[in-house]
């Protein structure tokens, strides 16, 4: 297998071991031995991972939301991911310098240290991190990675074979997961004749929008066991899904895709107001945009999600917003200059009340004192 | 003539000028935030990949018995300068964070030194730069060791000034681990020792560690060059206390900078702050290596306006801030290191002695001669 050829060799694994070694930690402080290690190459790391773009495959050519695979060489620090599984990736963006973090499926089969991952994106206009790997990022290039994450995995492997009837209900991008999965039963032995069938149903707004389509025919041509439905342009229905896999209700089912197709979706598996244990979905969470507002209102609930207090916005600093309610964020200065009350904005958009200026990135450090929430905002306090 | 003759005047200039002066660098902050990009950020990340690399040569050196001990401890104390200064206090002051880099963000970063960052940025950060110069409130005035204003009270302990200045010097980093401890407010009174209980850990932490790479593990590589590496590593610890203390010095102590009471400060503007930033703080005039091994804190008079914009931008602004001072008849006080240090040790001297005249900002305020200018 060419895999192996990429595995750690004897003399790296020693390296790797060194360099993770409390006498390597001792001798970096307080920096960290990854800070030394980069300088010399980007591809060397002690406990970071980091990733080299290998290519960029476009899958779509969809105006506005292209597609593309993106193949990754992570670092040997990288431990593998199950199928289903997403990671955080990270870029210094060309331009403004700012480093812009998000979590993407790995759509690649499951994978052990050593071997290269996909991410299939889909770039859209306000997700700057997606629309540069899908547009302007080159191969070669240096990723930042996080290790693999997420609990909406493939539990099951050949080696602990049932003959449940596995269905995959997908949507638009929400394809990579269930991709994902599917790659790992096929490459691992997975053999439909053993009892158990695999139903792949995917949702598209018209064929030249489908991802993977040359590969999904093929699976779909083959005698595997995997029964393929595409379908391009039209809804999400349960009669539709009884049609083809009859009663769908105790069906180990992975949902992915827009929330539309979710909210119908778990609909269906709803019966007697209660939803389906065998039904398990992800999806990320959507970016609070705030609604171009023409008043000067202040408008939107601000929540402090650590303490679970929340509060209709004033239009006050958030760091006053957090006094009034009780909470004791600390804090110093008041004027935005000593950083003591920097926190973690998990999504909503914020000003600057110092320069006016708004910003509505997921995960952003902001300072409390000089922000005030424009719509709703949740904080990490 | 002064055009200011009823109104109540603060430090020379009328109330709307103050906010006019507010407003103006306000504006500068603005734009310069509205610039921030890939040039600094290339421009920092250069600074580092620097460091890491004088600092790698360094210790690698003293494995050259005799010849390659000087160019080791001086490839080691430019590491430790330019790690303490340009990068470490810049960027804990979060003047990068804008990046998200979390390598370089000022609630991860911690520097080459025994002082733990996370301590320091509650004195400096906040204490210093919020209450720059209000003697009673600027832990930073004398430190809590020296006597550097009139305003302090005199007492026999003082005639050690110039001794402590010197031992400080010597001990800088040490000096500046121990800051946090406020011992000054234990011996008043003001403060207790269990006050002091929940820093104990992470200084100690912080001293076990640096102590450790450079006084044992270090040296022991070297095996039997031990004891030279030992006295390198301690030498390049010495030089750049010698040369932080000297920048920071200057920062804030040479004749003309003035000091404020709690009083006067009471429900400050912000045009105010920034005014008694400007009365406040000195410069140090140099070329561009100088600067860049100041941290830029040669430019204390731009850093302490905009503590938290990259200290790279200082020097671009510093004609802006210039002219400014010009306008509004405001000193801008800058002269070379050897004056500026020379200042400071008269100030040292004077003051180990009672008495003493306060400081004035020498503030001519808006006149008919710096409209024209």
């Amino acid at each position: 297998m060419t895999v192996l050829e990429h595995r750690p060799g004897p003399m790296a694994r020693v390296g790797g071991r060194l360099l993770r070694s409390r006498l390597a930690t001792a001798l970096a402080t307080p920096h960290g031995v990854d800070s030394y290690l980069t300088h010399f190459n980007p591809m060397w790391a002690a406990h970071e991972v980091r990733a080299r773009i290998e290519s960029i495959h476009r899958e779509t050519d969809t105006a506005g939301a292209p597609v593309a695979t993106i193949t990754l060489r992570p670092t040997s620090t990288w431990r593998g991911h199950r199928a289903g599984q997403h990671v955080l990736v990270g870029a210094d963006l060309p331009g403004s310098a700012k480093r812009v973090t998000r979590a993407f499926t790995i759509s690649s089969a499951a994978s052990v240290p050593g071997e290269t991952i996909t991410l299939t994106v889909r770039s859209n206009a306000e997700g700057q991190l997606s629309s540069y790997l899908v547009e302007r990022a080159q191969p070669g290039e240096i990723l930042h990675l996080g290790q693999a994450q997420g609990e909406f995995t493939l539990d099951e492997s050949p080696a602990t074979p049932t003959n449940n009837h596995l269905l995959f209900i997908t949507g638009g991008s929400g394809i990579t997961p269930a991709m994902s999965m599917v790659r790992t039963l096929l490459r691992d032995g997975y053999d439909g004749h053993a009892g158990r069938k695999v139903t792949f149903v995917h949702y598209a707004r018209s064929p030249e929008d489908q991802i993977f389509a040359e590969e999904l025919q093929q699976i779909a041509d083959a005698d595997n066991g995997v029964a393929v439905h595409l379908h391009h342009g039209d809804l999400f229905s349960e009669f539709g899904l009884r049609r083809i896999v009859g009663d769908f209700h105790d069906l180990d089912t992975y949902l992915c895709g827009p929330a539309g197709l979710v909210e119908l979706v778990t609909e269906a598996y709803t019966r007697d107001g209660v939803l389906s244990p065998k039904l398990r979905m992800e999806f990320f969470k959507p970016a609070v945009l705030r609604a171009a507002s023409t008043s000067d209102e202040p408008e939107g609930e601000v929540t402090f999600t650590r303490s679970g207090a929340s509060v209709a916005n004033d239009g006050g600093t958030l760091l006053e917003q957090a006094e009034a309610l009780g909470l004791n964020p600390e804090s110093g200065c008041r004027m935005g200059i000593c950083f003591s009350c920097a926190r973690t904005k998990s999504s909503g958009t914020v000003r600057n009340v110092l320069t006016g200026e708004e910003s509505s990135l997921h995960d952003e450090e902001i300072r409390l004192c000089v922000s005030a929430a424009a719509g709703d905002c949740h904080i990490d306090l | 003539m002064t055009t200011v003759t009823e109104e109540t005047t603060y430090h020379g200039l009328t109330k709307e000028q103050i906010e006019e002066l507010g407003t103006e660098l306000d504006a500068i902050r603005q734009r310069i935030i509205a610039d921030l990009g890939e040039e600094d950020a290339a421009y920092l990340h250069k600074i580092v990949k620097a460091q890491r690399l004088f600092e790698v040569s360094g210790r690698a050196l003293f494995y050259l018995p005799v010849a390659g001990w000087l160019p080791a401890v001086a490839c080691l104390s430019i590491s430790k300068i330019l790690d303490n200064m340009e990068i470490g206090h810049n960027v804990m002051h979060g003047q990068y964070d804008w990046m998200g880099d979390p390598h370089l963000n000022s609630r991860m970063f911690d520097w080459d030194t025994v002082c733990p960052g996370e301590q320091w940025k509650y004195s400096h950060n906040y204490i210093h730069h919020t209450f720059t110069n209000i003697v009673g409130k600027d832990r930073d005035v004398g430190y809590g060791i020296l006597r550097m204003d009139p305003d302090q009270k005199w007492h026999p302990y003082y005639l050690g000034n110039p001794v402590y200045a010197f031992l400080l010097m010597t001990f800088f980093q040490w000096g500046v681990a121990l800051h946090d401890l406020e011992v000054e407010n234990i011996v008043s009174g003001k403060r207790t020792f269990a006050d002091n209980k929940p820093l104990y850990p992470g200084l100690m932490r912080k001293i076990r560690r640096q102590a450790l790479k450079d006084y044992v593990i270090f040296p022991a590589l070297t095996g039997p060059l031990f004891p030279l590496t030992f006295l390198g590593n301690a030498t390049a610890n010495l030089v750049r206390n010698i040369w932080s203390f000297n920048i920071i010095f200057c920062g804030h102590f040479p004749s003309g900078v003035a000091s404020f009471s709690v009083e006067e400060t009471e429900d400050e503007s912000r045009g105010q702050w920034y005014l008694r930033q400007m009365l406040g703080s000195a410069n140090i005039s140099g070329g561009k290596t100088f600067h860049v091994m100041s941290g830029n804190l040669s430019h204390q008079i731009e850093h302490h306006l905009f503590p938290d914009l990259p200290a790279r931008r200082y020097p671009e602004i510093a004609p802006e801030i210039r002219d400014i001072c010009e306008r509004y008849g405001l000193p801008y006080n800058t002269g070379s290191l050897g004056k500026q240090l020379w200042s400071v040790a008269k100030k040292i001297c004077r003051y180990a002695l009672p008495g003493g005249e306060a400081e004035v900002a020498p503030v001519t305020g808006v006149t008919d001669s710096t409209l024209a200018a």
